[in-house]
């Protein structure tokens, strides 16, 4: 939403965004141009403003998704061949490949001292 | 500008930069929380690696009046470990998100620290002397033949090279299912609340096997949610009263008095939005960040993306200031939404309590923004200025040179483009010393001490 700007409170040039638009026609608000530029780039974005999409994201933070069924059977179809491993990208575990113990990464505490101690 | 002279502005100099010089930062050296303990002696930094660093700043020395004490390290522990919920398949991150301190009650110092799940109880104490002369034990604790031993001797403790010891005296755990972004201790000094982003638990420091719940705002069809909790904190005074804000910028007052759980608010502060405004990203920018109270517990300040607001707890309909932060970035929404960066999470902190001035009411406002430049605002004066905590200004004693953006059109000698800010180089965490112009300002991975110039 749009803040009003408090009493007397310095603003770092607000009064140029506006001739600064494409449309030169009438002023948009900075927001709107902003957000024509997203719709642009990404036309099947969401209607919901903001909403439910990041909100769920969010929630699901750390969530790391594992099949033991879907590993076993892979295991055992290819088990006189090599699992099929993972991509260039080892973090990145997607629906396609069955992830397995060595593509996880290593989550491991950091057994060294802080910087700022040192 | 603050510090352009005169008065009783502050001129902030550079006084100690702590962490890594170079560029290549490791994820776990992340700066995720910055604190000082109520005395101000203390200052404590948790990072990304689930480490807390304590630093302890030095008695003053009489012969160097010109400069206040330093802080030096005091002790370093490992407080949370990553972990893996099997249950759930969930990935639970070791980052220190908050550290409270609690205040000081005996020889021994205590803090709280939380990750995304648990929450400790750290006590921090001093040992100088141990005993020795032992009847039946050597110096280096193997045991003596009592046959051996001819005549006794009372064992004394004698000095010892300073040891610091941090140890875990408390684990919160099992209450949150969602992540913990708060926690704040009550003014009773024997509770607290942690708040996730559905839920808010009230505990008592001594029992870790119960917790209240006190705010659920989980609906019943998870569709149907559109608003998290993205911080909380108890009233500084009144014990029974806490706020949560959300991500669609509102701001909750509680009181606990009212029923056990505390669904329905006592206050809702919320400032109109203009309709005609309204944008995709309208609700995003208006998460609020975080929220603290004043000292007196008469205001408190929000955070959202783009303003730091000041809200009189008796007006809730609007707060009644609002400071821009980086305007600037309103034109920008776009990139910073493709870069993420509209989702980063900057904290605000009021002046410590002037102790010249008794009953002041807090003036200062701080709050930190991109290419490791930071704001502080007066609300007596309603002068601003803009700061940058970087190596290159590290002359001890040597006023700090404002900054300024330049928005759009000609950019000034000195100013710096909108387009040449780095975004990666931002500053979330800053703290103030309670009684003394001092200011902690954490970089990426560096931790930066600024100190008024004394006279």
């Amino acid at each position: 939403m749009a803040a009003p700007l408090g009493t007397g409170a310095l603003t770092e040039g607000t009064g140029q965004e506006k001739q600064d638009t494409q449309e030169k026609e009438k002023p948009i608000p900075p927001e709107r141009a902003e957000e024509a530029k997203l719709k642009a780039k990404y036309p099947n974005l969401g209607q919901k403003p903001g909403g439910s999409d990041f909100l769920m994201k969010r929630l699901q933070k750390g969530q790391k998704y594992f099949d033991s069924g879907d590993y076993n059977m892979a295991k055992a179809k290819v088990k006189n061949k090599q699992l099929p491993s993972a991509g260039p990208d080892k973090n990145l575990v997607t629906g396609d490949h069955i992830p397995t113990p060595q593509d996880l990464p290593q989550r491991k505490s950091s057994l060294v001292t802080s910087k700022l101690a040192g | 500008f603050l510090g352009a002279g005169g008065g009783n502005d502050i001129q902030w100099c550079f006084s100690q930069v702590k962490g890594a010089v170079d560029d290549d930062v490791a994820e776990a050296d992340i700066i995720s929380t910055v604190e000082f303990n109520h005395s101000g002696e203390l200052l404590a930094t948790g990072d990304k690696g689930g480490r807390v660093v304590i630093f302890q700043q030095e008695q003053e020395n009489k012969t160097q009046s010109h400069s206040r004490g330093e802080y030096n390290v005091y002790s370093t522990f490992q407080s949370h470990e990553p972990e893996f919920d099997y249950l759930k398949s969930l990935e639970i991150e070791e980052k220190i998100n908050k550290i409270r301190w609690l205040p000081q009650k005996n020889a021994a110092q205590f803090l709280l620290s939380t990750n995304d799940k648990t929450i400790k109880l750290w006590k921090i104490s001093e040992r100088d002397k141990r005993p020795e002369g032992y009847n039946l034990k050597e110096e280096d604790g193997r045991y003596r033949d009592p046959t051996t031993v001819t005549t006794l001797r009372v064992p004394v403790f004698r000095p010892m090279d300073l040891m610091v010891e941090a140890s875990p005296r408390r684990i919160f755990a099992n209450a949150h299912t969602y992540h913990i972004n708060s926690i704040s201790i009550n003014s009773d000094y024997e509770t607290y609340l942690s708040a996730d982003d559905l839920r808010i638990n009230l505990w008592h420091l001594e029992i870790t096997d119960r917790s209240f719940n006190i705010v659920d705002i989980k609906p019943a069809n998870m569709e149907e949610l559109t608003e998290v909790i993205t911080a909380a904190e108890f009233h500084p005074n009144s014990c029974s009263t806490f706020v949560y804000s959300s991500s669609k910028g509102t701001i909750r007052l509680c009181d606990m008095r009212e029923s056990a759980l505390c669904d329905r608010h006592s206050k809702l502060f919320e400032e109109p939005e203009d309709p005609s405004n309204r944008s995709f990203f309208s609700e995003i920018i208006s998460s609020i960040s975080d929220v603290k109270f004043s000292h007196s517990g008469r205001y408190m300040m929000t955070r959202d993306y783009l303003s730091v607001k000041i809200w009189d707890l008796n007006m809730e309909n609007r707060p009644v200031e609002t400071y821009q932060v980086h305007e600037y970035l309103r034109s920008k929404l776009c990139s910073l939404y493709e870069n993420d960066c509209i989702f980063d999470k900057f904290e605000c902190c009021w002046n410590g309590l002037d102790r010249q001035v008794e009953f002041s009411e807090l003036h200062i406002v701080m709050t930190g923004s991109y290419n490791n430049f930071f704001r502080m605002f007066d609300r007596n004066t309603k002068r601003d200025i803009t700061l940058e905590a970087s190596r290159e200004n590290n002359k001890p004693r040597t006023v700090l040179k404002p900054r300024k953006v330049c928005a759009s059109g000609k950019r000034k000698k000195d100013e710096i483009s909108v387009d040449s800010l780095d975004f990666n180089k931002k500053i979330l965490h800053t703290a103030w010393h309670p009684k003394e112009n001092i200011i902690a300002v954490a970089t990426t991975n560096n931790l930066y001490i600024f100190q008024d110039k004394m006279n």
